[in-house]
């Protein structure tokens, strides 16, 4: 009987297994090394501040980052630009502020706590300028898709022509690696479309991983400061478990010398 | 409740405790006999309370940022994640607190399950039990729709539609649980208010829970009563503390794991989208630890059946302590019992996984037959069970050898019956 | 057996102590600092003021930080008045001159000392602001002269931009 419920379990798990196999559309997905994944992993700097230019320059167009700041630039575990960097980024865009002493509602350049300024007004604009294709805030996108970073960086790279036998509308892309391969955002990247402040060529593949790099930190701006607590939090854990489980022993030891 | 008279020693402890037995019972709670031969599989009872407390003081910093509102709700999320001090720390040991919340009362409630804790005399605590489990599920379902993301949202109007199964006042109490025509503000404030008192009353049953037991004392992996105090027990304190303390710190590593490595790898991508009434997820999963019952409400292809199936497949569960005929204890005593309880568990994992699973073809199969096969072995093989199993002697206590006094009668009952049906 | 090694014991169960308080008390520092001003508060940038519109002997209130901020065009009485202020007759001696560095202009928190009221313009025994919660009298330059509170209305930083505009923080 013993080993009837042990092949039971063996099958079974083999069973679930094929079947899971199955079952997922199995895509793979561009692999990058990423600084930021591991025990350890922080972001690499100067890929934020190109990532950053990637966004400014060429998402920014369609997508809002609501849930951003100006300050955030100049923030520690973040691009890290320098404070006076971060005032002229947020000094070269226009809110709206007021209403001031006339109840009027007025214009002046951004300033560090000002949110990231958005491309449209409000969704429904963003809408009808984009053929009716909400362009999603990209402030959690990574966390807010399945494949998180390598999904995002796969599909700045996966725009193909379409094969044979699908036929695409009007304002419709083919990406291997969008979900269903249909995509309203045509190819938002080529190479050479910025100029990379640090001399890094701008190539599709570096442009991918960088701005990746930046939706990332967007999305997670304490991941460093979060490793690094991690890391001492399991290290001090562990040394009280030691502790804890030779103090258990002795304890223990005055019933078991009894028995 | 008392084992035995206590009397603080200093004049001022005798004071108070003549007005108010405090001290009373904390001395009962040290010097709380337990029997020696419990295992790692009975650490969880501490660890569930430190889930409990971790919960409910995480859950009361974030309330202090959080607002329910349905236009504010995801950006006030985002705000503690970004700017609160600490507050993506407090959010992530919140939010995967929940799922280690699980985790530790599955092993809990499986423990009872192998060592037949449920049984006479300690039906009353099992049944509490189950009723915090079922304010669990309530509370972690609330607390999910708060972030006010895609899943929240769908899965709110998922779970209040099941009340529309009702015949005749279905929809008009989905209405009332809405306060509208949708999912929408007023369900979120409400839902954040009973948020917010579930934990509370949880703690109060905890009490109850732990007096119910207080009152036969612990069952044990033998599954014998016990003559207590004795040699077969030892005081809870410092015993039972520093081998409960330790467990815990093995579990805090495991969630510390969690929170600092994948904090988000338990939660659901679409979470992190804003809700929109107007577009549902393509795949609407619940949270891992309610996938189980998730797949028996789908597999049932009747809308009031299948939520009478789900609702069944918890309660049933509290009229376990009648279900199960046998009267040993322990599965390891009980060499049918144990063999049909590892089906079980595997029944339950397979249900959890076709939970997660789109409910079509194969993976609907496969999930009404672990569907039957849950209910076959609660009403069917855990009652017979009882009679045709032929059981393997009980020791008399847990330290054989200290047999002085009088003979534990439990025991002896257990083994006559056990012989008897050889 | 335990008895025969009995530093061993004691260390560990005091180092088991130790360091489990340490982490207690780490634990407990993120639940406290939770409470305190978080990134996006201790970010809000300064106020700018519009102040061409204010006329001598009146005063504005403006917000700031949550606060109200008095912006007072004093007259040329007024500024006599403060600077003339003996010092050893001040609850809480400072000089006109530094609180006022432009005397035309008087800014300062308008939040009373004594438990955080907003007192009332032109009232009070010294033509300047009453509390009127528990009774405190300010002068002139919002300098305590009578009362509960224990010190002077807070002058806050603050430059003009240019004539018109006065930015606070």
């Amino acid at each position: 009987m013993k080993n009837l419920i042990k092949l039971f379990y063996i099958i079974s798990f083999i069973f679930l297994a094929t079947v899971h196999s199955q079952s997922a559309e199995k895509v793979d997905y561009l692999k990058t090394d990423w600084s930021f994944k591991g025990l350890f992993g922080k972001f690499d700097r100067g890929s934020l501040q190109r990532g950053y230019q990637v966004y400014t320059e060429v998402c920014a167009a369609c997508h809002s980052m609501k849930y951003l700041s100006y300050r955030n630039l100049a923030e520690k575990g973040g691009p890290e630009f320098s404070i006076i960097q971060a005032k002229a980024i947020a000094a070269s865009f226009e809110v709206v502020d007021g209403p001031n002493a006339d109840g009027e509602m007025f214009t002046r350049p951004a300033k560090l706590s000002d949110k990231f300024v958005m491309p449209y007004e409000n969704e429904k604009a963003a809408q009808a300028a984009n053929g009716g294709a909400y362009p999603p805030d990209m402030s959690v996108l990574v966390k807010a898709r399945g494949g998180g970073v390598d999904y995002i960086y796969s599909l700045l790279q996966g725009y193909e022509d379409a094969p044979s036998g699908v036929t695409l509308d009007e304002g419709v892309h083919y990406n291997k690696y969008m979900y269903g391969n249909k995509i309203k955002m045509s190819a938002p990247l080529s190479d050479g479309i910025i100029e990379y402040g640090d001399g890094t060529v701008a190539s599709v593949e570096q442009m991918s991983k960088d701005v990746t790099t930046f939706l990332m930190w967007a999305a997670e701006p304490h991941l460093e400061a979060r490793h690094r607590m991690g890391f001492k939090a399991i290290v001090y854990l562990i040394i009280l478990t030691v502790l804890v489980y030779f103090s258990m022993k002795k304890i223990w030891s005055r019933v078991e010398s009894e028995v | 409740m008392s084992d035995h008279d206590y009397t603080p020693s200093s004049k001022v402890g005798k004071w108070f405790n003549d007005r108010l037995p405090l001290l009373t019972l904390a001395n009962h709670l040290t010097d709380y006999p337990t029997p020696k031969n419990l295992n790692y599989w009975w650490t969880f009872g501490g660890i569930l309370t430190f889930c409990l407390i971790t919960q409910i003081v995480t859950g009361l910093t974030l309330a202090m940022h959080y607002i329910a509102h349905a236009d504010m709700a995801f950006e006030s999320v985002e705000h503690i994640m970004r700017d609160v001090n600490y507050g993506w720390l407090i959010r992530y040991i919140h939010a995967n607190g929940a799922s280690m919340f699980f985790l530790a009362v599955y092993i809990h409630i499986f423990r009872s399950l192998f060592y037949g804790s449920y049984k006479s005399p300690r039906e009353i605590i099992w049944i509490i039990g189950i009723i915090i489990y079922l304010l669990m599920m309530a509370a972690a379902f609330m607390g999910y729709v708060l972030p006010w993301g895609q899943m929240s949202f769908w899965g709110a109007t998922v779970i209040t539609n099941l009340f529309s199964a009702i015949p005749l006042v279905g929809e008009g109490i989905v209405t009332w649980l809405w306060g509208g025509y949708s999912v929408d503000n007023p369900t979120l404030t409400r839902f954040f208010t009973l948020h917010y008192l579930i934990p509370f009353l949880i703690l109060g049953l905890v009490v109850l829970h732990i007096w119910a037991l207080h009152v036969p004392g612990n069952n044990n992996p033998v599954g014998i009563d016990i003559k207590k105090p004795s040699k077969d027990t030892v005081p809870f304190h410092p015993y039972i503390v520093i081998k409960d303390g330790f467990a815990l710190l093995m579990f805090m590593i495991v969630f510390a794991f969690f929170v600092f490595y994948s904090p988000n790898i338990l939660g659901h991508a679409d979470n992190y989208i804003e809700a929109n009434p107007m577009v549902t997820p393509a795949h609407i999963v619940p949270e891992w630890y309610l996938l189980p019952f998730y797949a028996i409400l789908r597999s049932v292809p009747d809308k009031l059946l299948g939520v009478v199936a789900m609702l069944s497949a918890i309660l049933i569960l509290a009229v376990l302590p009648w279900l199960d005929t046998s009267k040993i204890r322990s599965a390891v005593f009980r060499p049918l019992y144990k063999q049909f309880y590892w089906i079980l568990v595997a029944d339950v994992l397979i249900l959890g996984y076709m939970g997660a699973m789109p409910a079509e073809g194969l993976y609907l199969l496969i999930a009404r037959v672990a569907t039957a096969y849950y209910f076959l072995h609660f009403l069917v093989i855990l009652p017979v069970l009882g009679f045709k199993e032929k059981t393997i002697p009980v020791p008399l206590s847990i330290t054989e050898s200290v047999l002085g006094g009088t003979p534990n009668l439990a025991a002896a009952r257990n083994r006559e019956s056990s012989e008897k049906l050889k | 057996m335990s008895d025969k090694k009995p530093e061993r014991r004691d260390f560990l169960f005091t180092a088991s102590y130790a360091v489990g308080a340490v982490g207690a008390a780490a634990v407990v520092w993120p639940l406290i600092d939770q409470m305190n001003p978080d990134a996006s508060v201790k970010a809000l940038a300064s106020t700018e003021v519009d102040v061409g519109s204010v006329k001598r002997g009146n005063t504005i209130t403006v917000l700031w930080r949550g606060k109200p901020v008095f912006i007072r065009r004093r007259t040329e009485e007024e500024i006599k008045e403060a600077r003339s202020v003996k010092m050893e007759d001040l609850i809480h001696p400072e000089k006109d001159e530094d609180r006022a560095k432009n005397p035309e202009w008087l800014v300062m928190l308008g939040v009373c000392t004594h438990l955080g009221c907003v007192p009332l313009n032109d009232k009070g025994d010294y033509d300047g602001w009453f509390c009127p919660c528990h009774g405190s009298h300010y002068d002139t330059s919002g300098r305590i002269r009578k009362g509960p509170a224990p010190l002077n209305m807070e002058v806050p930083k603050y430059e003009f931009v240019n004539a018109n505009t006065i930015k606070i923080g």
